[in-house]
């Protein structure tokens, strides 16, 4: 670059001399760094890529709809509010799955989000400096642990320590209890809401935990410094300085998690019981979510209906997501039109 | 740098060309459906292919998955663990045969009980799945159990989860003998569960069975030898108590009229040996043939199976069809023929 510099500059010079004009300090032409061929290339290239994506969507929203067409038009919104599944019958409503993809990731965020919480806060400001990038490692690579692992786990080891340490002792203190009774229930097996919704939890933790410390450590040092100086507690320098600075970031972390606990299937298929009633509100009953009855039934579902209802909980799946998506989205605008009347 | 580049185009020429070349030279046939024979149809593929340079490869994705290939004609043949009745084997051009016979076996945890001790008949089995019998020292359960000492717990239901054509024989089989159930959920590779836990595949509901106390569940037979797993002995249509082994899923098949139609669902069987719920599983192929040499390649592959392929079979715990059902299987692959009428030939 340096040696074809000079050389463009002289035929320029020159043509600027023979022409008459006069110039004591003429510019120093700059060399092109790429034709505007290539610029608009990468141009349309970024610009496609984006496209892509969004032509990706909807075509798998269209193609979900048309699949699942026989089962909307035989059961409309009903679908959502039916809990009969009967494949021999024909007959099929998605509550359970719905309430059970609920249910499970509604727990799961319960347990990881503080977790979380406590293991970014002590990786960036508790934590002695030689145990943080070890300790954070260590977290990280609990991320890239196969579900399929974590539900074999859950099904042969965690399910039976729920069962007798947890669910029995439960069941002893809250039988007979009005309402509360209810939730804890059904046969203590270590199958069912609550081992699914642990073990979520168990799986997004290191996610939200990753982000959460990730966008701690960027809250400008003097900010902090300041505060701490002033005399506030760690506690306060946390809850006034970093999380205001960072919420956004946060909230983009547990929606990651979030998405990750709804969309899960291996891992659920094994602890959650796949039983398709709802009898009760129990938190230990077998339940089915929706990602766990499409991987179970997909390969052998018949034409026709239960194929057809299949897809219709995969596009409820997809509004789901859609819904979770756009709460966050509004919950930080509201957290943003606040930040002023706070302070 | 040119030079080198054609060189390369050149040899990626000629390699895709030899592979061209070898495919085109040596047959491979397709085939996918049903996991349950998957084993088998594997090993007497490696075996078949050692023998005559043929390759059979074969996709186990499920019974529904391989009807669904069938019939959109991208396998050359299916594989199902249902049998399709012949009226939709006549609407879609097709015929099916039945390639080895295996049995479902209800598998229990119960502390003090031990393999083969505990009794059931249909009936009792019937209601333990509809949440009728709830506890192990049900009177029903001790009326045919009379000496075991059977636990006052609660018992824990296991089945699979994922659709099947094990669950089919299992649901096939107590509809037959349990009005309630025939009734209430039916029969299909997937029903409407009205109570229990399940587990996927039957490695899932193995695993279940096993660290579940006090629970019962149903494997094929091949699970249950392999694990050691604690199995119950059943009372078959003529009330006499049977074992789970090839003997008596050989007397589930015997008293099938297989010479009249391929459709047999081999549960609760006449026979005074046979096991009640006992099933065969089945190839697809279409009748009217568009690559007539596939079909006589894949013809056969399953004529050398039947002729040598008993030994794996019994290797892996499959039960090999009788020698009088493979004589009407051949006798019925006359009615597969290419465009002009032809049949297709394959001996």
């Amino acid at each position: 670059m340096s040696i074809t510099l000079p050389a463009s500059e002289m035929p320029l010079n020159k043509s600027a001399r023979t022409s008459g004009r006069v110039m004591t300090n003429p510019p120093p032409a700059k060399a092109p760094r790429s034709g505007p061929m290539a610029d608009r290339i990468f141009g349309l290239l970024a610009k496609g890529s984006a496209f892509f994506t969004l032509a990706m969507l909807f075509a798998i929203l269209v193609s979900l709809t048309v699949s699942a067409w026989p089962a909307i038009s035989k059961y409309g919104l009903s679908f959502l509010v039916n809990t009969t599944w009967d494949p021999v019958k024909e007959e099929f409503g998605g509550l359970v799955m719905i309430y059970g993809t609920l249910m499970t990731s509604i727990i799961a965020l319960v347990i990881a989000v503080p977790v979380s919480f406590g293991i970014a806060l002590f990786l960036t400001e508790l934590a002695p400096a030689w145990l943080k990038r070890p300790l954070g490692t260590a977290i990280e690579l609990l991320a890239a642990i196969p579900s399929i692992v974590y539900g074999m786990w859950g099904l042969l080891v965690f399910g039976p320590l729920l069962a007798t340490y947890v669910q029995q002792p439960l069941q002893n203190i809250f039988t007979g209890v009005p309402y509360l009774g209810a939730f804890f229930s059904g046969p203590p097996v270590g199958i069912g809401i609550l081992s699914a919704g642990i073990i979520l939890a168990i799986m997004i933790i290191p996610f939200i935990a990753a982000v959460m410390r990730d966008v701690f450590e960027v809250t400008p040092t003097l900010l902090k410094e300041s505060a701490y100086g002033l005399g506030a507690t760690t506690w306060e320098v946390v809850s006034t300085v970093v999380l205001p600075y960072t919420k956004s970031g946060v909230i983009g972390g547990i929606m990651l998690g979030l998405g990750r606990a709804i969309g899960e299937t291996m891992a659920v298929t094994f602890v959650i019981g796949n039983f398709n009633q709802l009898d009760s509100l129990s938190l230990f009953q077998a339940a089915n979510s929706i990602t766990s009855a499409l991987a179970n039934e997909f390969a052998e579902a018949g034409e026709g209906l239960h194929q057809a209802s299949l897809m219709y909980l995969g596009l409820v799946l997809f509004f789901i997501t859609f819904v979770v998506l756009t709460l966050s989205k509004i919950l930080l605008a509201q957290l943003k039109k606040n930040e002023g009347a706070r302070t | 740098m040119k030079s080198s580049f054609k060189v390369a185009l050149i040899s990626m020429v000629g390699i895709a060309s030899l592979s061209y070349v070898s495919i085109a030279g040596a047959q491979e046939i397709t085939g996918a459906g049903a996991t349950f024979p998957a084993p088998l149809y594997s090993k007497w593929a490696a075996d078949y292919n050692k023998a005559t340079g043929v390759k059979i490869n074969y996709q186990s994705v499920g019974s529904g998955a391989g009807i669904k290939q069938i019939d959109s004609k991208t396998v050359d043949f299916g594989a199902s663990d249902m049998p399709q009745t012949d009226e939709v084997l006549a609407k879609k051009g097709q015929m099916q045969f039945p390639t080895a016979i295996g049995g479902v076996v209800p598998v229990i945890n119960v502390k003090g009980i031990n393999p083969g001790q505990l009794k059931l008949n249909g009936q009792v089995l019937g209601d333990i799945y509809l949440g009728k019998i709830a506890k192990w020292n049900d009177p029903a359960l001790k009326a045919l159990n009379p000496t075991l000492a059977l636990p006052d717990t609660a018992i824990a239901q296991v089945r699979r989860a994922d659709g099947s054509g094990t669950t089919f024989i299992f649901t096939n089989y107590l509809s037959k003998v349990n009005a309630e159930w025939k009734t209430k959920v039916g029969e299909g590779t997937a029903v409407n569960w009205p109570a229990g836990a399940g587990g996927k595949g039957n490695e899932g509901v193995a695993a279940f069975v096993a660290r579940l106390p006090n629970s019962i569940g149903y494997v094929e037979y091949s699970y249950v030898k392999q694990n050691k797993m604690n199995y119950a002995v059943m009372a078959n249509s003529t009330g006499n108590f049977v074992s789970p082994n090839d003997v008596a899923f050989k007397a589930a098949a015997a008293g099938a009229e297989w010479n009249k139609s391929f459709y047999q669902i081999l549960t609760n069987q006449p026979g005074k040996d046979a096991w009640p719920i006992s099933g065969a599983t089945f190839i697809l192929m279409h009748k009217l043939q568009d690559k007539p040499a596939n079909a006589t390649e894949t013809l056969k592959f399953f004529a050398w199976a039947y002729k040598n392929g008993d030994k794996v079979a019994d290797d892996l715990d499959y039960v090999p069809m009788p020698k009088s059902v493979i004589a009407s299987i051949e006798k019925a692959w006359g009615e597969i023929k290419d465009a002009s009428g032809k049949t297709v030939a394959f001996k």
